[in-house]
């Protein structure tokens, strides 16, 4: 078989795995933050409660997150050794950065956060916590740096078919980063608001009316409720941003092959590349020059300018339709949500049973994100710099397909045992209501428990 | 030899990458020991061994990232050509942390009934994430030669290092626990310590006959006579901590981190003694450090910033530790 197709299936799948986690802890984080302080503030027990439901659903994704990328750390090596040979320069210094600040700072600060509630005062704690917060936000800041890079190249010399470092901060801040960085911290925000709301809503359909349970599901609801036209917005400056530097990833996001003005926006088609044409399309007159050049003359590029140089165009139509189609589905459920508990006070049945599976809306958003963008950089692994095709190592096919078909069971088994436990963590929260002893709450440290305690 | 950075920055950073590979086995050699320990204790006792190592292990398996992530950024071609050597195991290794890693965390959050089989998947991750490391390392030393007698040696070693990791788990709990348990943590500790100079003695024997080259370095006028303190020492500590396995515990809980510190001490010198048989290499034989070194410009960026961060996380790993100091209890989020 293929080591290089399979090789990137391998990548695709580990990476596709490890993002659910981070995108997870990344949010779950600061929204952890925003119990303590409320804690801190009105010392109403039920936003501890909120709490410490919520940070075992963080060690958890963070446990998945860390042994995940580990794996990922190790796979640059085994199956793109040509990666780091032509870029290592410049992917070196900020996956080192990324260590040194952000991986130490959270892994460290993360037992004190998970286990030292009794151990160190409650300022520290809190300090803990926002260390942590800070922590993983900052490691999204240099992957994203690096994942922008390998987009949209900048600040670099290529001297013997190696990328060297000219200007590192035209390199951190290129073209496209602070785009990205915006659009998947927002996705980070409504996919722990969604997880949060979800599986309050378990909790409320299985009678749970607990303060706890009110607002974890409040600040679900109303956070998903802001974030997600913010979203919208960002997630529209970044694909003009793509126009700009990416033509041919927006023509094949749009399936429009010919470039010209007028361009419809398709909603529906099965994208054919070998006839270079869409079957069974539905779409309306003009909408792509609309939506992308603001004007029904916008000029739209189409892929027929880039002959053999341009993403397959199947995949990228789809995922990005999946990617905004959930957004709008976000959008139409949290403004829902927000509007019963603002003006009624209470969830109607089948809003809340919507919700549930609803938990894992932002997982589907976040992926599909992924892999347009990703696809979207294809055939290049650094745009206009390395082919994914250059970087292969030299590992035989059957190695790389023993292995991928192993991961692969493990990630689905670890998935299922992962979304288990959550249900299994919500529904017993659900029973134990408010009820169950609150862990001791206290505002000085004790003391360093004796030998013997 | 005039000093200037092109020569002094891998070196640098061939240093930094050993510092952090030690680091690592050390700390994460406890908690993957524990893991293996886990075969032979009760279930009352798992919780205790496992409240010892809890607030800890995230950060332990950080060192490896730190360690491969400075091979890959320091010395990319080396990287590639070692982990691509190394594939299957590799493989291996990754599948063992992962278990390890996520049992951890499932054992306390499954429903009561499930807890047993999480137990099991925590022991056999670690054991098969030792055996791998150890598997590693010893065809690495044979300069990733995979012959049938690369492979035999490799196993040599891996039974070695995990018989080691044993001993750091129980040497781990023998400082965080009392009663029953740390009793039990001594006699772990020496039968651990039986295999382990066994191994040890074992892959002694064989080096000089698997790597010529390795011997040259080590069997040599005069260079024998400066080398002969690490062997010496390392056997000395061996002797002196077997006997101390007969009079522990101590009255008043003396001396219970000793036993860890002795075994971290002979850690460093086998270490010490690895480091001296590659140098100047760090794909044996094919690649020096100079030649698989990333441009210096690169090195220089990473270098400014992991000296001033470098000891900030050694700083507050400290403070953790210091934190969750004393015998463990109980382990819950609050």
């Amino acid at each position: 078989m293929d080591p290089l197709i399979l090789s990137r299936i391998q990548f695709g799948a580990n990476i596709s795995f490890h993002i659910l986690f981070p995108t997870i802890t990344i949010a779950l984080g600061w929204v952890l933050l925003f119990f303590k302080l409320r804690y801190n503030a009105t010392n109403d027990s039920a936003w501890m409660r909120a709490y410490f439901t919520w940070v075992k659903v963080f060690a958890l994704s963070f446990a998945m997150g860390v042994v995940s990328g580990v794996t990922m750390s190790f796979q640059f090596g085994t199956n793109w050794p040509g990666y780091m040979e032509h870029v290592g320069n410049i992917a070196g210094p900020l996956l080192a950065y990324e260590i040194l600040t952000a991986f130490f700072l959270e892994a460290a600060f993360l037992g004190i956060m998970l286990f030292g509630f009794r151990r160190v005062s409650n300022r520290v704690h809190t300090l803990a916590t926002v260390l942590v917060a800070g922590g993983t936000t900052l490691s999204a800041f240099w992957i994203i740096a690096l994942n922008s890079w390998m987009q949209t190249p900048a600040g670099f010399e290529m001297i013997d078919g190696k990328a060297h470092a000219v200007d590192w901060w035209a390199i951190v801040f290129n073209p496209s980063m602070p785009y990205r960085l915006v659009h998947m911290l927002l996705a980070s925000g409504l996919t722990v608001s969604f997880l949060v709301a979800g599986l309050s809503a378990l909790r409320y359909l299985n009678g749970d009316r607990s303060e706890s349970m009110w607002k974890a599901l409040r600040t679900g609801v109303f956070t998903a409720a802001v974030l997600i036209p913010i979203q919208i917005f960002a997630g529209d400056q970044h694909g003009l941003n793509t126009l700009e530097h990416q033509p041919q990833k927006i023509a094949a996001m749009e399936a429009n092959w010919n470039t010209g003005p007028n361009v419809p926006l398709v909603l529906f088609a099965l994208p054919d590349e070998a006839a270079k044409e869409n079957r069974f399309e539905v779409a309306i007159p003009d909408g792509a020059s609309l939506v992308l050049r603001h004007s029904t003359s916008g000029v739209v590029p189409g892929l027929n300018d880039y002959p053999g140089n341009h993403p397959p165009v199947f995949p990228l139509f789809w995922s990005f339709r999946i990617m905004v189609g959930t957004g709008l589905l976000m959008l139409a459920v949290s403004w829902s949500a927000a509007f019963f508990l603002k003006r009624r006070h209470s969830l109607p049945k089948p809003l809340a049973m919507l919700m549930v599976p609803m938990a894992l809306s932002g997982w589907l958003a976040t992926l599909a994100g992924w892999y347009t963008t990703e696809i979207g950089r294809q055939p290049w692994l650094v745009t206009g710099v390395l082919k994914t095709a250059d970087a292969v190592g030299p590992v035989a096919g059957s190695h790389v397909a023993l292995t991928l078909a192993v991961y692969l069971t493990l990630y689905v088994l670890l998935l299922i045992a992962y979304l288990g436990v959550l249900v299994h963590l919500a529904l017993k929260a659900a029973k134990d209501g408010d009820s169950s002893p609150l862990p001791g709450v206290m505002k000085t440290a004790m003391s360093q428990p004796a030998a013997g305690e | 030899m005039t000093f200037d950075w092109p020569t002094a920055l891998p070196l640098i950073f061939a240093g930094l990458m050993g510092l952090a590979i030690l680091i690592y086995v050390i700390l994460d050699g406890f908690d993957l020991g524990i893991g293996i320990l886990f075969a032979v204790a009760e279930d009352a006792e798992q919780d205790t061994m496992i409240a010892a190592i809890g607030p800890f292990w995230d950060a332990n398996e950080t060192w490896l990232v730190l360690a491969v992530g400075l091979l890959l950024v320091a010395f990319p071609l080396a990287h590639g050509v070692i982990l691509t050597a190394l594939y299957i195991p590799v493989f291996v290794l990754l599948v063992g942390l992962i278990l390890r890693g996520v049992a951890f965390d499932f054992r306390a959050k499954v429903p009561s009934g499930k807890k047993h089989r999480w137990n099991r998947i925590f022991f056999l991750g670690s054991v098969i994430a030792s055996l791998a490391q150890g598997y590693m390392l010893g065809v690495y030393v044979l300069g990733l030669d995979v012959g049938l007698g690369g492979v035999a040696f490799g196993v040599l070693v891996a039974f070695c290092l995990a018989a080691a990791y044993a001993a750091m788990g129980a040497a781990w709990v023998i400082y965080k626990t009392e009663g029953e348990l740390q009793r039990k943590a001594v006699r772990w500790l020496r039968t651990a310590l039986v295999l382990t100079a066994l191994g040890m003695a074992a892959v002694s024997l064989a080096t000089p006959f698997a790597s010529p080259r390795i011997f040259d370095k080590w069997f040599v006028w005069p260079q024998m006579l400066y080398l002969s303190p690490l062997p010496i020492l390392s056997a000395l500590l061996f002797l002196w901590l077997w006997r101390q396995t007969f009079h522990l515990p101590k009255p008043d809980d003396r001396h219970a981190l000793t036993p860890f510190l002795t075994l971290a001490a002979i850690f460093a010198l086998g270490f010490a003694g690895l480091a001296w048989s590659f140098y100047p290499f760090v794909v044996p034989d094919k690649l020096t450090i100079w030649q698989a070194a990333s441009a210096t410009e690169s090195l220089a960026i990473i270098l400014a910033g992991t000296v001033v961060v470098l000891p900030i996380i050694i700083f507050y790993s400290f403070y953790a530790y210091r934190v969750f100091g004393g015998k463990a209890t109980d382990l819950t989020y609050d």
